[in-house]
């Protein structure tokens, strides 16, 4: 009946409206670390994808090497490339203090290409597999859909993240500073706050949110050196629709787009791809500054 | 009709014209490889496909007829534009008599013109296309290692034959998955099954799932993976993460390579029936090159490799035995000759630039039955090379 | 006079290069020094960082080729039409991110360039991966045959300097005056009356179109034209010529598409064939963290000082 009447069966919209949101917390995750990174440093991280794929990287050497599981992964890996993320701010963005944050932008580009040339050099293109933790094998029949344990997971993961971001920003005597060092980096200075360290702190915070979403993505796509390299721009989308004002509204815009893609996927597959930008471009036209932002 | 033959007949006599100007060679034979040595294809053709052209030339003793053989390579990027830029420059520069290996339809078909202008032998290993054998061919190309005719004949029968009868295709939305989808309901439907419907995919695609929800929701007995390399991989991910298996219906990966299976795990790929052009553990011969391929680059090769050493080992066996890098003359005894070597035994090249050789129909060993890495594939079945590729009548080439 | 000195010598070596390089790749270089010209237009004189700017110039690599080999025109009329069309494109793309600055500007130029990138991919008429290939070089003026690289080469010297004279003298011009208030001090061009949004628009048709222009010209001289030309890398390389020849010069974009082509066509048959993106990737962080004037930029400070 309801077939008829939508010309194709109720599971394959429910199932990919779930996957749909599934999708989305990757970009809420990915979006809000941008949203982290941009609200204190004033630069979009390009190499956000890159450092996404470095995350999913770290959890399978981690393995490889180290033969830890995917769980130690989980912490380790955002705790490293965060790391080395606050390493590339220490010694190279902050060279460009007082420079126009576009050479940010071209700066990060710049580290991207490089980590993926390294990363296809020294571990091929093909990918490297990295399995489902035992715990999360298998699934659960919904009736309408067959979820895979590790893909509730995934959202349930991602929203506990957006979570305690949202809890040390909004609640925490760190965060107060970090919103303060947002409005006014200046005056927070004279306050005696160390902001260097703070924005140091901030990217290292917003890179970690990135390589946690590059472990919670290594046993669904391959650890490929090229996994974050289209996801970025997809996300700069989610970004741009939302506005770089809240992390709600990195969390709700990027949630809302995965369902909207996985929505088109059962309409019009061939243009799932196209469809955030086309989101987009209404967003611009009707809401210049994006949903949730504020008026630059 | 007639005056298409006059006009085939003509471009014929003003190719054989350009030729005998450019017969004067420089005194050397100069092979220009171009490949993906960093992409998405680096590991099953790359620096081992480069690796394997270095063995056949060094094999030959860096000689053919009295020259010296030189190899030039490039990274193609996988971009038509690259390949052509390089071909061009390497053609028009530099002297170079034939281009090897080339995966990816576009860079072959890119250089395929080029090749046509100057004309060059071209030995492509990489591409699958059939295309290239049919309306794109040119005189002077050799499709050498597999095509997606042979694909379709080799894995697509097998599947119907065993009760997969009804089909939905999860399809790389260009030019090469849609060969391959193409060619595979061609056979599907001849053999009597029928294909319910496809799912075009973006390439690349990072995540299936959807795709795989669709594919599950078909009800389709096989859901035919129409895409290669990490596109495949991610898909028969997918498809084992949502029990597609399971829940009674079967993959069938149409291209797949030993190091996709290599990156898969066994864990995750065994039981995948493909059809391949090569696999290292067939006899003595096979395993002994592929041993000597395994010193030199740490990986076994992928038939795309074998298929760069075997074709070019070939055309230096022809300037040998012809004394002359002239392109027609060359082409000419590689046509009339059958190769007989590790990777081809009776192979044979047809005028529409098809190499006619026995494929494999292989099925991946579970973990309890390889022995150890590279042991992957149990060859299930040897499927003659006309069964494989179909006869020359088939062929749409303008110049068969 | 250096600089009057220094256009001169560039003509000539422009004029005898054919007979010492491979002509072929000097007229890719002379299609991505105009492509990188075009771009400077709008980043070094208007202040504005587009990393879309592939999708017109691939956007007209294909019409240019489907003009030529579908429809049959002439080759001089094919590449006006892509550019014509890259024209048409910018205005939309235009329109849309006109309204944000800066950084968002930047992001939204690369997500509609990300759009149109798919929009080829899936039209029948680019080819998807294969590209749109076979593309005859036909005869200008129905007389000289292209195929021939020499005349070829002319021919794109001649596109090249006209497009490249037309910017030099968009940038002295009083619209080139105005765009140069904006980027420096928005409001203040706006409290003096001018409609800063249109004048942005205008420049960033015109860079559209003459990156359509060096779009079109690519096809004909590859015969192809291909996704490489609308991806996102694309975007990208041009803008590290740009940056690497030195931003809001005159010359600097052409200067640094020299660097990038002879670079990549150095390493691509060398051993380092495989570390091409990286070390675009490295010049491009060095060029950013330390050399932000660019080669032009540099020695034009350097003969300030000098002089």
């Amino acid at each position: 009946m309801l077939t008829d009447l939508l010309g194709f069966p109720p599971q394959v919209l429910f199932g990919q409206l779930l996957l749909g949101l599934i999708n989305g917390a990757f970009y809420a995750v990915l979006s809000l670390g941008l949203a982290v990174i941009f609200g204190l440093l004033n630069i979009v991280n390009f190499a956000h994808g890159a450092l996404y794929m470095l995350g999913a990287f770290t959890a399978w050497g981690l393995a490889q090497f180290l033969g830890l599981n995917y769980w130690v992964a989980l912490f380790a890996a955002p705790v490293i490339v965060g790391a080395f993320g606050m390493g590339l701010e220490r010694f190279l963005l902050r060279r460009l203090a007082g420079v126009d944050h576009l050479y940010g932008l071209l700066l990060t580009f710049g580290l991207a290409l490089v980590i993926e040339g390294v990363f296809i050099k020294l571990f091929g293109a093909s990918g490297q597999p990295y399995p489902t933790p035992a715990a999360l094998t298998g699934g659960i029949n919904l009736g309408f859909m067959f979820l895979p344990w590790y893909r509730g997971w995934v959202v349930v993961a991602s929203l506990i993240a957006c979570g305690a971001t949202w809890y040390i920003f909004e609640r925490t005597k760190l965060g107060a500073y970090l919103r303060a060092g947002t409005e006014n980096p200046k005056l927070l200075q004279a306050f005696g706050v160390n902001v260097p360290l703070l924005t140091t702190l901030a990217y290292g915070y917003g890179v970690g949110l990135a390589a946690f979403a590059g472990v919670l993505a290594a046993p669904i796509t391959q650890v490929s050196p090229l996994m974050g390299s289209n996801l970025i721009i997809v996300v700069f989308a989610v970004v741009v629709i939302g506005g770089m004002g809240s992390i709600m509204g990195a969390v709700v815009t990027g949630l809302a787009m995965g369902l909207i893609e996985g929505l088109t996927k059962v309409f019009w597959p061939e243009a799932s791809a196209t469809v955030i930008f086309l989101v987009m471009a209404i967003v611009l036209v009707l809401r210049p500054a994006g949903l949730f932002g504020r008026v630059a | 009709m007639k005056t298409l033959k006059t006009l085939a007949l003509g471009a014929s006599a003003l190719a054989m014209a350009s030729a005998a100007s450019a017969e004067i060679s420089d005194g050397k034979v100069k092979i220009g490889l171009l490949t993906d040595m960093s992409g998405t294809y680096s590991d099953l053709a790359g620096p081992g496909a480069v690796a394997a052209a270095e063995m056949a030339i060094e094999d030959a003793g860096a000689m053919a007829a009295g020259m010296p053989v030189e190899l030039v390579t490039a990274d193609h990027q996988n971009k038509a534009d690259i390949a052509a830029n390089k071909a061009r420059e390497w053609g028009e520069a530099e002297q170079v008599d034939a281009f090897a290996e080339l995966v990816t339809t576009s860079t072959a078909m890119a250089v395929y013109e080029i090749a046509k202008q100057q004309n060059k032998v071209v030995l492509v290993s990489g591409a699958a296309s059939s295309p290239l054998t049919n309306d794109a061919c040119i005189p002077s190309g050799i499709h050498y290692t597999y095509s997606t005719t042979a694909l379709a004949n080799g894995t697509g029968k097998a599947v119907v034959a065993e009760g997969g009868d009804s089909w939905y295709f999860l399809t790389a939305d260009y030019a090469f998955g849609q060969a391959l989808e193409a060619d595979v309901t061609k056979v599907v439907e001849a053999a009597g099954g029928q294909v319910l419907g496809s799912i075009r995919h973006p390439f690349p695609a990072s995540d299936f799932s959807s795709f795989v929800l669709q594919a599950q929701g078909s009800g389709a007995k096989v859901i035919g993976l129409a895409n290669a390399g990490a596109d495949t991989t991610n898909a028969i991910k997918a498809a084992n993460e949502f029990g597609l298996v399971a829940g009674g219906q079967s993959i069938a990966a149409l291209l797949m390579f030993i190091t996709d299976v290599h990156a898969l795990g066994l864990e995750t790929a065994q039981g995948i029936q493909l059809t391949t052009g090569f696999y290292w553990d067939m006899d003595d011969e096979t395993r002994a090159w592929s041993e000597r391929f395994m010193e030199r680059t740490g990986k076994m090769p992928s038939m795309v490799q074998a298929g760069v050493y075997s074709s070019v080992a070939f055309y230096l066996k022809a300037i040998e035995a012809t004394g002359s890098d002239d392109t027609d003359t060359v082409m000419e005894w590689m046509r009339d000759r059958p190769i007989d070597d590790f990777f081809a035994k009776g192979g044979t090249i047809r005028s529409d630039g098809r190499m006619v050789h026995d494929m494999y129909l292989a099925r991946v060993k579970s973990p309890g039955e390889s022995s150890g890495p590279w042991d992957y594939y149990e060859i299930l079945r040897t499927i003659p090379g006309e069964e494989a590729y179909g006869t020359l009548e088939d062929s749409t080439c303008p110049t068969k | 006079m250096t600089t009057k000195l220094g256009y001169a010598a560039a003509l000539i070596l422009l004029l005898i290069a054919p007979v010492f390089v491979y002509p072929v790749l000097l007229m890719k270089f002379l299609c991505f020094a105009l492509f990188a010209s075009a771009f400077n237009l709008i980043l070094g004189f208007g202040g504005l960082l587009s990393f879309g700017h592939a999708a017109f110039f691939g956007g007209a690599a294909y019409v240019t080729g489907h003009a030529i080999k579908v429809w049959g025109l002439p080759v001089e009329l094919g590449i006006l039409t892509g550019a014509a069309a890259a024209g048409v494109l910018g205005l939309a793309a235009g329109m849309l991110a006109i309204r944000r600055q800066g950084i968002y500007f930047a992001m939204i130029t690369l997500a509609l360039a990300q759009m149109a990138y798919f929009l080829f991919i899936s039209a029948p008429f680019t080819g998807g991966e294969n590209g749109l290939q076979g593309v005859p070089r036909g005869h200008l003026l129905g007389m000289i045959d292209l195929q021939d690289n020499m005349a070829m080469y002319y021919f794109t010297l001649a596109v090249f300097l006209a497009a490249f004279w037309l910017i030099a003298r968009t940038v002295h011009s009083p619209f080139g005056q105005v765009l140069r208030a904006i980027r420096d001090n928005e409001p203040r061009a706006v409290s003096l009356g001018y409609d800063t949004d249109r004048y942005k628009l205008q420049a960033f048709v015109l860079s559209a179109t003459l990156a359509g222009l060096a779009g079109g010209l690519k096809t004909v001289v590859f015969q192809l034209a291909s996704l490489t030309d609308a991806h996102w890398h694309m975007s990208g390389e041009v803008v590290l010529m740009t940056l690497l020849g030195g931003v809001g010069t005159i010359a600097g974009p052409a200067v640094g598409a020299g660097i990038i082509v002879a670079l990549q066509n150095t390493l691509a048959s060398g051993p380092l064939s495989a570390w091409v993106p990286v070390v675009l990737g490295v010049i491009f962080v060095i060029c950013v963290l330390s050399f932000r004037r660019g080669v032009i930029g540099e020695l034009q400070a350097l003969i300030r000082r000098s002089f």
